[in-house]
């Protein structure tokens, strides 16, 4: 059996800290002490974190997220 | 302040940010310059670019290797009259380039990463509960100058660390540097080698040095960059910086939001009754009002797209022009206070993204929240008094409102 999954990736040279994502999905982003974001864990999620974590980066005025989606 | 220059006749070879059209209703004149003439230019205040689509922006806004933000707020004073020497400017970061800004901003960005911010809320709902009950038993009253001018003021003083009741020297000193800009550069220098704000500050650090305590003030006395501390320039520059881009800014974002719930029914009854939209909602709200227009400074003498740009020559930076393009944002000028899709740049793109982000949000949701719990029923009572500030910050300075039941 494989899932959809989805692999979340912060570009930190791209990122400026707006916390756009970290207010969108908490639960797939977090912020460190300057405000700039991070992946929780390795940044691989399923399911509803999955759309949550994409429409943080549809919300990223940076264009410093990707969200990609594999069989896992 | 505005009305002291000539009328514009043709906005893509003569635009003025203070005339008076501008500044009552901007969005037709930069829907019209995307589509027709991305790149504007005046000869007004010694030469001023305006690129207005949003890949424009972001392409100034990312370029410092062109574009200096040694000088910010778009005036007729030549930038060298008053400027400390690039790459620190009179008030960093924000008039600062690179490599010196990545320091000056390093420092500072703790003070106003989200969970700091976020601890400073029950003092903001303090303050807008005390402002709303000063409003209670009246029907109409000026929202503008009874609500939304006293908050971020008395946030950024009580940050600070200065006596609330000297709120009235910042909002003075305020509109001299933002509003009055169209002032012959003569005046413009008087006003600011007069000012009150130099001796004022002084005292403040005078008094912190001798009793620190726990507010920024206090913290910037402290800071250090590279094992030393900030030269007292810089720790004024930074106190000017917090005041100029942390009062009107937010003012004017907490005001364009109510202009728009007290003239969009259904968006303020939707509101009420679903708390849910609240996160988009004012996400919406800053990307089709966003207040700031920043400024940059021409390096040296370059081609843009074809436009010979001069040294010293200004570019104004729309971000509520980036806001409204219709190919990024779909349907850019409806207000959807549902909208999913929001990358919007109101807190401008790259490396100067308003440090006080975090909190001008926080500010913007608990004072309209505040609002809406006290006043869901509302409406503008004088559609036509409603007066708008002009220059590179825009936000209603006269609201009139009227509270309905």
């Amino acid at each position: 059996m494989t899932a959809v999954k989805f692999k979340v990736t912060v570009d930190p040279d791209r990122c400026q800290g707006h916390n756009r994502c970290f207010a969108i999905a908490p639960e797939v982003f977090d912020v460190d002490d300057l405000g700039n974001a991070f992946v929780v864990g390795d940044g691989t999620v399923d399911g509803a974190l999955g759309a949550k974590a994409q429409n943080a980066a549809a919300n990223c005025p940076e264009y410093a997220i990707t969200v990609t989606e594999f069989q896992g | 302040m505005t009305g002291r220059q000539a009328p514009v006749g043709d906005w893509t070879t003569d635009f003025d940010h203070t005339d008076p059209t501008w500044v009552r209703d901007p969005y037709p004149i930069w829907a019209e310059l995307r589509a027709q003439c991305p790149v504007a230019h005046s000869e007004r205040y010694g030469g001023t670019w305006l690129p207005t689509t949003h890949e424009l922006v972001s392409e100034v806004a990312y370029d410092t290797e062109h574009f200096t933000s040694r000088a910010v707020v778009v005036d007729n004073l030549r930038p060298t009259e008053l400027d400390l020497p690039a790459p620190i400017g009179l008030a960093p970061p924000i008039t600062s380039d690179p490599p010196f800004h990545a320091m000056a901003r390093r420092m500072l960005l703790p003070a106003f990463a989200p969970k700091k911010i976020s601890s400073l809320e029950p003092m903001v709902r303090k303050l807008c509960g005390e402002l709303l009950d000063a409003t209670a038993g009246r029907s109409v009253f000026d929202a503008a100058v009874e609500y939304t001018q006293h908050i971020p003021v008395g946030v950024i003083v009580g940050m600070l660390g200065f006596p609330l009741e000297d709120a009235d020297i910042f909002r003075r000193f305020i509109t001299q540097v933002l509003e009055k800009v169209d002032l012959p550069s003569e005046e413009r220098l008087d006003m600011f080698m007069q000012g009150e704000i130099e001796a004022y500050l002084n005292d403040q650090i005078e008094a912190h040095r001798a009793q620190p305590r726990d507010d920024l003030t206090s913290f910037l006395l402290e800071a250090e960059i590279d094992g030393n501390k900030l030269a007292i320039e810089h720790v004024r520059g930074t106190m000017i910086l917090l005041m100029v881009a942390g009062i009107d800014t937010t003012w004017s974002a907490i005001g364009a939001a109510l202009w728009h719930l007290g003239s969009h029914p259904d968006d303020r009854r939707r509101l009420a009754s679903d708390a849910s939209l609240w996160p988009t909602a004012i996400e919406e709200f800053l990307r089709a009002y966003a207040p700031v227009t920043m400024g940059r400074l021409v390096i040296e003498d370059f081609d843009f797209h074809g436009h010979r740009m001069r040294k010293d020559d200004w570019v104004l930076l729309p971000f509520p022009s980036a806001n409204r393009d219709e190919t990024v944002f779909r349907d850019a000028d409806k207000i959807l206070i549902d909208r999913q899709e929001n990358r919007h740049a109101a807190f401008g793109l790259g490396i100067h993204r308003c440090l006080g982000s975090n909190l001008a949000r926080m500010e913007l949701t608990v004072a309209l929240k505040e609002w809406m719990a006290r006043y869901p029923d509302f409406e503008l009572s004088d559609p036509e008094a409603v007066s708008w500030s002009g220059g590179q910050v825009r936000g209603p300075r006269n609201l009139p409102v009227r509270v309905l039941n």
